[in-house]
């Protein structure tokens, strides 16, 4: 399978790729790693006449401790999140899912940027970052914004980024010393989630997130408000699936999907008040 | 567009559609066929090769996104000894030893991922190894020799394949 035609720029900064993006609009995409775009250029499910490649911007692969957060470059690959000191310290969640996406190639590949700009409702990372509260930062033409990941993902591969906006930074909050964990119910070694949760929990705060049940990744706050008022994690598991719209597939129903997002939600607390 | 890369030491220099994968340029514009295409869709790992030392599935990366890089193939592991025999990479004479192979397909992508994950695990579990080639599959299912074969070869090197 050959990909369509198409021009190949590649950008020596953000600003140039957002130029180069802006003069093209919607013919033109964004190419990191590629992961998650050339298997859709080789399906011909996209088609864009205009690649700016901006995986040799290495300014933004980058992992540190800034504050209450930490900041990740836009183009660090899982496999540097996977292996990095400073996320096992200050947000560990983030590694763990990290070394859950795809196998050892596609993590080589991969970026955390390119993953959330794509906005797969089945992807690892968005779910995990938007368990974690985490703040995006995308660049544009006029500067720069933050958006929390909360209001980020709008639809099926939809997000709030404009043609020629690119991501920038991901800020996740440091997790001090929250118990985690990351459930991924996959048919296959390297699949995608059939459903997936990564949650953490710190006292009576917690974060939980499921991907693979609705267009977007969801934020579970009904869970994180039952644990809050007192509820057993086996109770608060049972509104895992209150705000999700699980899609139906050839991999599961949306009732198999709603059962497996309140046991794996059990779990996840389970683990997350144990580690 | 030319790309230029340097595959199992030797510099290459080819105008290359910049829609072309890095699979297909390896094996038609430089002629080294080691690297199989399987599934064509990053799932099955027969592809994979390293670029700048790291393993890759080269069906799912354009020959654009690799110029400048350095490049292995199957191809570059064994070496030639002084009398001008080949020498084997270790990982490839374990994977004789041990029968890791049936149909071969996979073995090339097998073998190099097999080298990536002892570079970054020197001295892995067994379930470090399963999990470590969870991006390749081989239809034979002869999967409990592959991980014999990766045990076998870093409990020879000491991890220094």
């Amino acid at each position: 399978m050959i990909p369509c035609t198409f021009d190949y720029v590649r950008a020596g900064s953000a600003a140039e790729a957002i130029s180069l993006v802006g003069q093209h609009g919607d013919e033109a995409k964004l190419l990191a790693g590629g992961h998650s775009l050339l298997p859709l250029m080789k399906l011909r499910l996209a088609q864009p006449s205009v690649l700016v490649d901006v995986g040799r911007l290495t300014e933004l692969r980058y992992i540190r401790e800034s504050g209450d957060h930490v900041a990740i470059g836009a183009l660090t690959r899982h496999t540097d999140l996977e292996h990095s000191p400073v996320l096992t310290q200050h947000a560990p969640l983030l590694a763990l899912a990290a070394a859950h996406v795809g196998d050892p190639q596609v993590r080589h590949r991969g970026t955390i940027g390119g993953s959330l700009a794509h906005a797969d409702p089945a992807s690892d990372l968005p779910a995990a970052t938007l368990a974690l509260g985490a703040t995006y930062v995308a660049q544009g033409p006029h500067g720069t914004r933050e958006i929390p990941a909360s209001e980020f993902f709008q639809g099926y591969l939809t997000t709030v980024l404009a043609a020629d906006e690119m991501l920038i930074e991901i800020r996740v909050p440091t997790m001090q010393g929250a118990g985690f964990s990351f459930q991924k119910f996959t048919r296959r070694a390297q699949d995608w989630g059939i459903v997936g949760v990564a949650a953490w929990v710190r006292g009576t705060q917690s974060g939980v997130a499921l991907f693979n049940m609705a267009s977007t990744p969801v934020l579970a706050t009904d869970v994180s408000e039952a644990l809050a008022g007192g509820a057993s994690a086996a109770d608060a598991a049972q509104l895992a699936a209150t705000q999700a719209e699980p899609p139906n597939d050839l991999s599961a129903s949306p009732e198999y999907r709603t059962h497996l997002a309140k046991v794996l939600t059990q779990r996840a607390l389970l683990e997350a008040g144990a580690r | 567009m030319l790309v230029q890369m340097s595959v199992n030491g030797r510099h290459h220099e080819h105008e290359v559609e910049p829609r072309t994968l890095l699979v297909h340029h390896l094996r038609e514009a430089i002629g080294l066929t080691g690297t199989n295409v399987g599934c064509d869709t990053s799932s099955c790992g027969a592809c994979t090769v390293h670029v700048d030392g790291d393993s890759v599935k080269s069906c799912t990366i354009l020959a654009v996104q690799a110029d400048g890089s350095v490049v292995t193939t199957i191809e570059g592991l064994a070496t030639v000894a002084a009398d001008g025999s080949t020498v084997m990479h270790p990982m490839q004479r374990a994977f004789m030893q041990c029968h890791g192979l049936q149909c071969g397909y996979c073995t090339p992508g097998m073998v190099m991922a097999a080298t990536s994950l002892l570079a970054e695990h020197p001295h892995p579990t067994e379930a470090d190894i399963r999990s470590g080639l969870e991006g390749n599959l081989c239809r034979c299912t002869g999967y409990h020799n592959i991980v014999k074969a990766v045990m076998t070869c870093a409990a020879e090197t000491g991890g220094a394949a």
